[in-house]
């Protein structure tokens, strides 16, 4: 008789070098799969168990994971485009042009790069409007909103560092302005435009700075934020759920309430 | 068994080693700060000279206004003699344009417009546009440096040819 595909997943989910590397083991109890949750390096930062009620769309309209989606997209899109990138003042114009009419699904990464880059930073504002709305930075949640003040800090340096590389005449003076921006920082201002710079203008040193702080530094740092932001929900107590909300009142109604006295 | 006779305010040989480690690393961590700070300033700039040759000065018709976007000064032949101003915004560094049409000195960023002489009409720039010293070398050829402000319309600031 033939096998059907789940068999066969459940065969290889049974082999020795299976067990090896997922240590849960198979059934689909609650406990083992509270287990698969907890037992996974990526997955332990998330809660084990969730209401089924936050995972509907209006709990949340999913910006955080969209937020994250993009997040992936950048990565994923940012790390061929460094293929083809040389970070310097002859050629990083030269470049970029190469990446839209020579090289081969280049102008695709490019603007999936660009894309994402403008949607992640729309996506973060509106996941905060929704957070900030509902309610969800307060106790004991307040210090997640300072996780995620950062990482929208963060986010808006990504965009305003990779903004320069082109290298165009709409880059070279976006970053002239930015750049001056700093400059009227109280005290240390013109310090802080020299090493931003790496110069007195924006120049090679400029570039090659605001490429270094695009392509390494401020996507570790947002690496790094990212999973502290996540194991913070669940330390928290999980996606946040108003008394009021739709789904939440929803949920109550249809639920048998322990005691009576709650009904009302 | 020392801990008896100890007096209270005596440090133990646990508090010491915590102190004399933290120490030690408060001490590399502002010497990292230190050394961090200095590889990052650039003691080298390999940046155009601030010093640029304008060219004769009969290439500058009397009350002409002429501008070099690669160096970002104009050279401007009034009748008091020849000056030279920063043609930088004063606001967030854009480069300006001059508009013989409204005989404004206009940016094309944020709005600011400015007299022929470097003084502000309108707009969000803090300060007049700045003059800089300029004169003619052994050549006759007329030389500004951009790294040195000098007063505006003061009698110094001109070159009369």
């Amino acid at each position: 008789m033939a096998k059907t595909v789940d068999q066969y997943f459940g065969d290889l989910r049974g082999t020795r070098v299976w067990r090896s590397i997922f240590r849960s083991g198979t059934g689909s109890s609650t406990l083992k799969r509270a287990l698969a949750i907890q037992q996974n390096v990526f997955l332990h930062l998330f809660s084990t168990k969730v209401r089924t009620r936050m995972l509907s769309f209006s709990a949340t309209w999913y910006l955080g994971t969209l937020t994250l989606g993009t997040f992936l997209i950048l990565v994923a899109t940012g790390i061929p485009l460094m293929f083809y990138y040389h970070p310097s003042v002859p050629q990083a114009y030269a470049d970029t042009k190469d990446l839209e009419f020579v090289v081969s699904s280049g102008l695709f990464l490019r603007n999936l790069h660009r894309w994402s880059a403008h949607a992640m930073v729309f996506l973060v504002f509106a996941h905060m409007f929704k957070v900030f709305y509902r309610g969800a930075y307060r106790p004991p949640r307040e210090f997640n909103w300072v996780i995620g003040v950062v990482l929208l800090l963060i986010t808006l340096l990504l965009s305003y560092t990779g903004y320069l590389l082109p290298w165009d005449q709409l880059a070279y003076w976006a970053i002239t302005v930015g750049s001056n921006i700093a400059s009227a920082v109280p005290i240390m201002g013109d310090k802080i435009h020299f090493l931003l710079l790496g110069g007195n203008a924006v120049n090679a040193n400029a570039l090659l700075r605001f490429y270094v702080l695009h392509c390494m530094i401020l996507p570790l740092s947002a690496m790094f934020f990212v999973a502290i932001h996540f194991w913070r929900i669940r330390k928290d107590g999980g996606l946040y759920s108003h008394p009021s909300e739709p789904a939440t009142v929803r949920a109550r109604a249809n639920s048998v309430p322990a005691n009576p006295m709650e009904a009302q | 068994m020392a801990d008896e006779t100890r007096k209270n305010d005596e440090v133990n040989r646990r508090q010491f080693f915590m102190r004399l480690g933290l120490g030690s690393l408060g001490i590399a961590a502002a010497g990292t700060a230190a050394f961090a700070y200095q590889y990052l300033e650039p003691n080298v700039l390999f940046e155009p000279s601030p010093v640029i040759n304008a060219g004769k000065p009969d290439h500058y018709p009397l009350g002409s206004v002429t501008i070099d976007v690669n160096s970002g000064i104009y050279i401007i032949h009034s009748e008091e003699g020849f000056f030279s101003l920063s043609a930088v915004c004063t606001h967030l560094g854009c480069m300006t344009a001059w508009k013989p049409e409204s005989n404004q000195i206009a940016c094309p960023c944020h709005g600011s417009k400015f007299e022929q002489n470097g003084k502000k009409i309108e707009g969000p720039a803090p300060k007049p546009l700045p003059w800089k010293r300029i004169w003619l070398n052994d050549d006759g050829d007329l030389l500004v440096d951009r790294s040195t402000d000098v007063p505006a319309l003061a009698r110094d600031s001109f070159v009369r040819v």
